[in-house]
């Protein structure tokens, strides 16, 4: 562990302990984008670019985005505040409990802590296409036609919704 | 094809930019402190007061009847009427402003006050560069750096000035002749109630 | 070919550096190689501001600022020190953290994009291997200041403006990276510097930029359609649109606040031009192959200042769209060209040179692009308005 690490996944549970903190929900979700940053920072110091960048660029600035949209399309005005703790914390609490021990119990069980790995994986952004395009190229198409549906559905509500409104 | 006006617009404006550098007559600008634009006769910026001869406060055509006051729009004139009186342009005794102040910097030149003034005693100058760093006291005028000489009117707006001056000249004579027949009257028979009725008069129209 | 004046700033850096124990040597090459890019982009700006100012006079028939200095030379001094000196006012119902964070991310954000910037010969901060990526990745974080200033000032001009900008440059962000993708596609890699190597070579005394190929050109002409409007620049700038809100999201800042955020705008202009110039034409390669003895960073600037001017003068010249306008351009003409682009890349790549190779890449993006276009057109029906109050 080193002093990079520390910091950033000090910043990181942060934003996120922040974005569930928070009243105004904006500012949950610069919070949240805060974390999503710190995320990224520890794939770049993991010399992961390529995931690093992606998530900078799909969750920074896209994601947080779209839900800064969702959020005040749907908000009322005047923002009203709701309890931080309302009465499903213990649900919540222990349905969070529940996930990080089935995440926990992987971790340990891969045995990944134990092994050490080699320093600097070397994975340039070429071999990560030549795997996308050989090995996962299935995948790949399946998850471009279930984007290409999804796209369609959005344009079909959307254009249902047009023809309404004349 | 699709881009063509957008070509002929950037032909335009390159054309403009360098005929710019070739032909002169290509800049409208006037460089303002340097070069100014002629301004005509019935340029009009902000009022002043008006006097007659030599000096600003004997002079002073203002008899404080408070009409411009009351008419400005956005009430810019403070005036505060005189106790004792002094004789007016046309020689007759008078009030006259003790306080008479324009705030120029709410005044928008809309010359109302010249228009309403019975006594041609207000009307519009055509310095406009009045900027000041003190934009409370400096913007404020009183009535000495309001008045102007007639002389100076007569300078800005000839026209116009020549015809009050011809319509106080004839004022003036009226006057004169009314002072000449009142005098011969007098001499005639003493005691008669006409003077002491046109007094009252001309003291009433505050 | 590394002649000492090319080299200069990098010879100077290695000679500063052996004056820095080693400990500290990655801490010092950083420092050394970033303040640089700090000083002359800003610098940069400033200089931008005063021709784009006097361009603009001139394209319209003025003098432009000529009153500081000889030929107002010193007019970007005079706009320094009077931002700076401006009243701070901040809303009082703004929300007073992220209303002051805000012009702090747009600039940190437009800066970080030069970090993989090739600005001449062995001068570049980092070499990432994933560089066009982090260039993208990070101009996409500029999207989420421009939200934070528009959300925080709780204005509704400020809103209408942070929503228009986001939108906008949410639609122009995939033809820009599609239209960048046919130069990753061509050379091979995501890195900036081999991406600027392989356009170095010289076919007599022309140069091998990606610009003259079919797909280079349309996809430096997309490319800078996007940039346009990913900068917020005129005919593209809806989100300030000064005649119906004013400054967009940016109007309730002033002072020096308001200068970061035009300094973030032009950093952003610069950064995507920079990218332009590296993707298509040559980076920092001289134009033709007896003009190398000119320095790499000069050529680098020029081709800048080039683009600057380009865009000055579109914005001195083109009205400003309309929102239905502007995503029309975006989805029905700019996206599919960038599409068909990757296409004629493709068969670029496959086909064995000659003219037969033009003619086929030229015809593919050709003739629908005709027929695009003639639907943009069509659009263009002008009905007869009828009000509903004023009969
Ligand atoms: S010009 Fe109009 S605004 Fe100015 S003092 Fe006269 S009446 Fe008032
Ligand atoms: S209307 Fe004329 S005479 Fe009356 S107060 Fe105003 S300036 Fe003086």
């Amino acid at each position: 562990m080193t002093i990079a690490f520390i910091i950033l996944a000090v910043i990181t549970v942060a934003g996120t302990a922040a974005a569930m903190g928070m009243r105004n929900a904006v500012h949950c979700v610069l919070a949240l984008t805060v974390g999503f940053a710190g995320v990224a920072a520890i794939y770049l110091q993991l010399d992961a670019q390529f995931v690093g960048l992606t998530q900078i660029m799909v969750y920074v600035g896209a994601v947080a985005i779209l839900a800064v949209f969702a959020i005040m399309m749907t908000h009322s005005p005047s923002p009203t505040k709701p309890p931080t703790y309302s009465s499903y914390w213990l649900m919540g609490s222990i349905v969070a409990a529940a996930v990080f021990a089935v995440l926990a119990w992987a971790v340990v069980s891969s045995g990944a802590h134990t092994q050490s790995l080699p320093s600097e994986p070397t994975v340039s952004v070429q071999q990560i296409g030549d795997a996308l395009m050989h090995r996962f190229v299935l995948p790949l198409e399946i998850m471009g036609l279930l984007l290409t549906a999804a796209l369609i559905g959005a344009v079909v509500i959307a254009m249902d919704h047009n023809e309404e409104i004349k | 094809m699709i881009g063509s006006g957008i070509l002929k617009g950037l032909a335009e404006t390159a054309r403009n930019f360098f005929g710019s550098y070739v032909s002169k007559d290509r800049l409208t600008t006037i460089q303002y402190p340097e070069e100014r634009v002629a301004q005509i006769e019935a340029t009009r910026d902000f009022p002043f007061l008006v006097y007659d001869g030599p000096d600003w406060h004997d002079g002073m055509r203002c008899v404080a009847c408070q009409i411009c006051e009351k008419e400005c729009p956005p009430k810019c004139i403070f005036i505060e009427k005189s106790k004792d009186k002094k004789p007016d342009a046309v020689g007759k005794p008078q009030a006259y402003p003790a306080v008479f102040n324009i705030d120029i910097s709410v005044c928008m030149s809309c010359q109302i006050c010249v228009e309403v003034c019975p006594f041609d005693a207000i009307k519009m100058d055509v310095k406009y560069d009045l900027s000041t760093d003190d934009r409370f006291g400096g913007l404020l005028l009183d009535k000495k750096q309001l008045s102007k000489s007639n002389q100076y009117y007569n300078a800005i707006h000839p026209t116009e000035a020549a015809a009050v001056d011809a319509h106080f000249a004839e004022e003036r004579a009226k006057a004169e002749a009314k002072a000449k027949a009142e005098a011969k009257a007098r001499a005639a028979a003493p005691v008669t109630p006409t003077p002491i009725l046109a007094q009252p008069v001309g003291g009433e129209a505050k | 070919m590394t002649l000492p004046l090319d080299q200069i700033f990098v010879l100077s850096k290695h000679w500063l550096l052996s004056f820095v124990p080693p400990i500290a040597q990655p801490l010092a090459s950083a420092i050394l190689s970033v303040v640089p890019v700090l000083i002359a982009f800003p610098l940069l700006f400033a200089i931008t501001t005063l021709l784009e100012r006097k361009g603009l006079g001139r394209i319209q028939n003025r003098y432009g600022p000529n009153r500081t200095g000889p030929w107002g030379l010193l007019q970007p001094i005079a706009d320094g020190v009077k931002s700076l000196t401006k009243e701070d006012i901040v809303p009082l119902t703004a929300d007073h953290a992220v209303h002051f964070l805000a012009p702090i991310f747009l600039v940190a954000a437009a800066f970080l994009g030069y970090a993989v910037l090739p600005i001449g010969r062995n001068m570049v901060i980092s070499n990432l291997n994933a560089g066009v990526l982090y260039f993208f990745a990070v101009g996409s974080m500029v999207e989420l200041s421009v939200f934070m200033a528009g959300w925080s000032s709780r204005s509704k001009y400020s809103l209408l403006g942070a929503m228009r900008a986001i939108a906008q440059m949410i639609s122009y962000e995939v033809p820009l990276v599609l239209a960048s993708v046919v130069v990753i596609m061509q050379a091979g890699s995501l890195s900036t510097v081999s991406i600027v190597e392989k356009q170095a070579g010289y076919t007599g005394i022309w140069p091998h930029w990606f610009v003259f190929t079919p797909w280079g050109i349309v996809g430096f002409a997309l490319f800078m359609i996007a940039a346009t409007a990913e900068s917020n620049r005129s005919p593209f700038d809806l989100p300030e649109g000064e005649s119906e809100i004013i400054a967009g999201y940016y109007i309730e800042y002033s002072g020096f606040k308001f200068a970061l955020f035009f300094l973030g705008e032009y950093l952003g202009m610069f950064a995507t031009s920079g990218m332009a110039i590296t993707l298509f034409l040559g980076g920092w390669s001289a134009p033709f192959s007896f003009l190398t003895w000119i320095p790499s960073y000069v050529w680098f600037f020029a081709k800048l200042l080039a683009l600057i001017f380009g865009f000055i003068w579109i914005r001195g010249t083109l009205p400003r769209l309309r929102m239905d306008q502007l995503m029309n351009l975006a989805w029905e003409f700019v996206l599919p060209t960038a599409l068909l682009n990757m296409l004629v890349a493709g068969v670029w790549h496959f086909m064995p040179g000659g003219p037969i190779r033009w003619l086929v890449c030229i015809a593919i993006v050709a003739i629908p692009c005709t027929f695009l276009t003639r639907r943009l057109k069509r659009k263009k029906k002008f009905e007869v308005r009828t009000y509903s109050f004023a009969e």
